[in-house]
């Protein structure tokens, strides 16, 4: 077999990359993987998105087509379109994940371990986050309860919902109202 | 220029534990801020508020006093690829950024990237199997940025990040591995295959023979959404202590069979590092690799890992045209790498003297 690189010497020397679970064979002459100097340690995936479509497609996990975003679809915030997202692999600000979430969803789900984090949280929403996820949690226990016919234990639940809820919406009122002030402070100045 | 240029990075001095099978441990996590578009994919102004805003609440503070400011356009071409070989910044920073900057402390252990990819890259790198420290020192950076700057974060997706590859945590855990019994046996293979189904991924090559490699490999997590932290570094270290038995068993199964052979290997690659005229990098890496072995299963006792390290940075070609103190064409380099490994060498002799 002739090197890939030259097509001139004999490829004496195979590379195989292993990335993202994606094999790759090089077939090389020894010039030409000296010429390299490959030794890149660098450890970014290099992530192609039009890859993972066709792959996505093939295994089926896409259903068909139409559960993707059109390609003209925007980001109202930063004018992403789905086509160039698609073709680049990158988002263009926090903004996209809501402009794309039908697509982004099926894609993330093929990537990782799941679509929701479980990890880290920034201590500027810590609180808010773990409030919601007990409460998700207080949710799924109830239609247990239900299930089960435990009806008695299960409103009980019903009620602890409700308060936690309200606390929630209290606290965001709070938080807005405090915007608003902070806002009109700010465009008082700018008068 | 000259600080990046002659010194030692924290993970380069060696040690550690595990440093006979593992070189280096890294951890970054990828952060943004919020209301800002991703740097990525950002208009050259954009970037500028970026680097600017991260500038004014790091550069003067008593927490970041260790820290060295190297905004990339300040730098020259050669001090850019050093620091990309001694692992500090990515070659996306180093080459396609605007309005790139990198935040070094003074060890070389920590980088914060500024304008990467992602707004911010927190890194930390250090020498052995130390994940876990390193993700004490990159947490503890991301909690100090985070006190002054409200981060691009979803209830759902986590930390928001330009490439879905990295949403969720952001982190990226990877541990630098020199395996050559599991390579040279070939049961490096039945890893490779397995490594993908528990979310990781392997990098680095490795030839039909060993020879363009040095025996180098790279192993981090794939997944980065849906599981903590705490369990994406546990599933890679509980990887990596498997890696890490396996490899101690072929090498005791080598030692075994082939003493003598091992020895000399070992004695003739610090030979030919010693005395040769003209080195490619692909010769000098895995003349590294044998000496390395064999420093490590006692067989000789000339080198240690801090210098085994060094030789592995410096025999790279930005380092080593850094070192030269000038521009070097590839055949240029080949007959100046035998120069500075034997300068290296030399050292240490010296000071072990």
């Amino acid at each position: 077999m002739l090197c890939q690189e030259c097509r001139k010497n004999e490829a004496n020397i195979q590379i195989i990359k292993s990335v993202n679970g994606i094999q790759t064979e090089d077939f090389l002459c020894e010039h030409c993987a000296r010429q390299k100097e490959e030794l890149d340690f660098s450890f970014e995936p290099k992530f192609s998105l039009p890859k993972l479509f066709t792959s996505m497609l093939n295994q089926g996990v896409l259903g068909s087509r139409d559960s993707m975003h059109s390609a003209k679809t925007q980001c109202s915030s930063c004018g992403l379109s789905f086509a160039q997202f698609s073709q680049v692999g990158r988002l263009g600000c926090s903004e996209c994940f809501n402009a794309f979430k039908k697509s982004l969803k099926p894609i993330l789900r093929c990537i990782h371990a799941s679509s929701t984090h479980t990890g880290k949280l920034p201590s500027r929403v810590r609180q808010r986050v773990k409030r919601l996820r007990d409460l998700d949690q207080l949710k799924e226990e109830m239609q247990v309860k239900v299930h089960n016919e435990e009806f008695e234990e299960a409103a009980y639940l019903r009620d602890r919902i409700r308060t936690m809820e309200n606390e929630i919406q209290k606290n965001e009122i709070q938080k807005n109202e405090l915007k608003g002030q902070v806002n009109d402070d700010e465009s008082e100045k700018g008068d | 220029m000259k600080q990046v240029q002659y010194s030692l990075s924290r993970w380069m001095e060696g040690g550690g534990p595990e440093a006979e099978i593992v070189i280096s441990s890294r951890v970054r996590a990828a952060r943004n801020i919020k209301d800002y578009p991703f740097s990525c994919l950002a208009a050259e102004q954009e970037t500028a508020m970026v680097l600017e805003k991260i500038n004014d609440m790091v550069l003067n503070k008593d927490k970041f006093a260790d820290f060295i400011y190297l905004p990339m356009e300040d730098i020259s071409e050669l001090v850019k690829q050093a620091l990309v070989e001694k692992h500090l910044i990515s070659p996306y920073l180093a080459y396609e950024s605007s309005n790139g900057a990198l935040l070094l402390r003074k060890d070389e252990a920590v980088s914060i990237m500024i304008n990467e990819e992602d707004h911010l890259r927190i890194q930390a790198i250090l020498p052995g199997l130390m994940l876990e420290e390193a993700w004490q020192d990159t947490g503890y950076y991301d909690d100090l940025l985070e006190s002054e700057l409200d981060y691009a974060f979803d209830e759902q997706y986590g930390y928001l990040t330009t490439c879905p590859t990295n949403v969720g945590t952001g982190l990226r855990a990877s541990v630098m591995l020199h395996l050559p019994a599991l390579i040279m046996t070939g049961q490096i293979n039945r890893f490779l295959g397995a490594l993908p189904q528990v979310g990781l991924t392997v990098r680095g090559l490795y030839g039909e023979g060993t020879e363009i490699t040095g025996n180098l490999v790279q192993v981090s997590n794939q997944v980065t959404l849906g599981h903590s932290e705490e369990e994406i570094i546990s599933n890679l270290a509980s990887v990596i202590s498997q890696l890490i038995e396996q490899e101690k068993n072929a090498r005791q199964g080598m030692l075994d069979k082939k003493r003598a052979e091992l020895t000399d290997k070992a004695w003739r690659a610090l030979g030919i590092l010693k005395y040769a005229q003209v080195i490619g990098s692909t010769e000098a890496v895995q003349l590294i690799s044998d000496l390395r072995l064999g420093y490590d299963l006692g067989l000789i006792k000339a080198v240690d890992h801090r210098l085994l390290n060094e030789l592995l940075v410096l025999i790279r070609p930005g380092c080593l045209q850094l070192l030269a103190g000038k521009e070097l064409e590839h055949n240029e380099r080949n007959l100046e790498r035998p120069i500075q490994i034997k300068q290296a060498l030399d050292r240490f002799r010296e000071k072990n003297q």
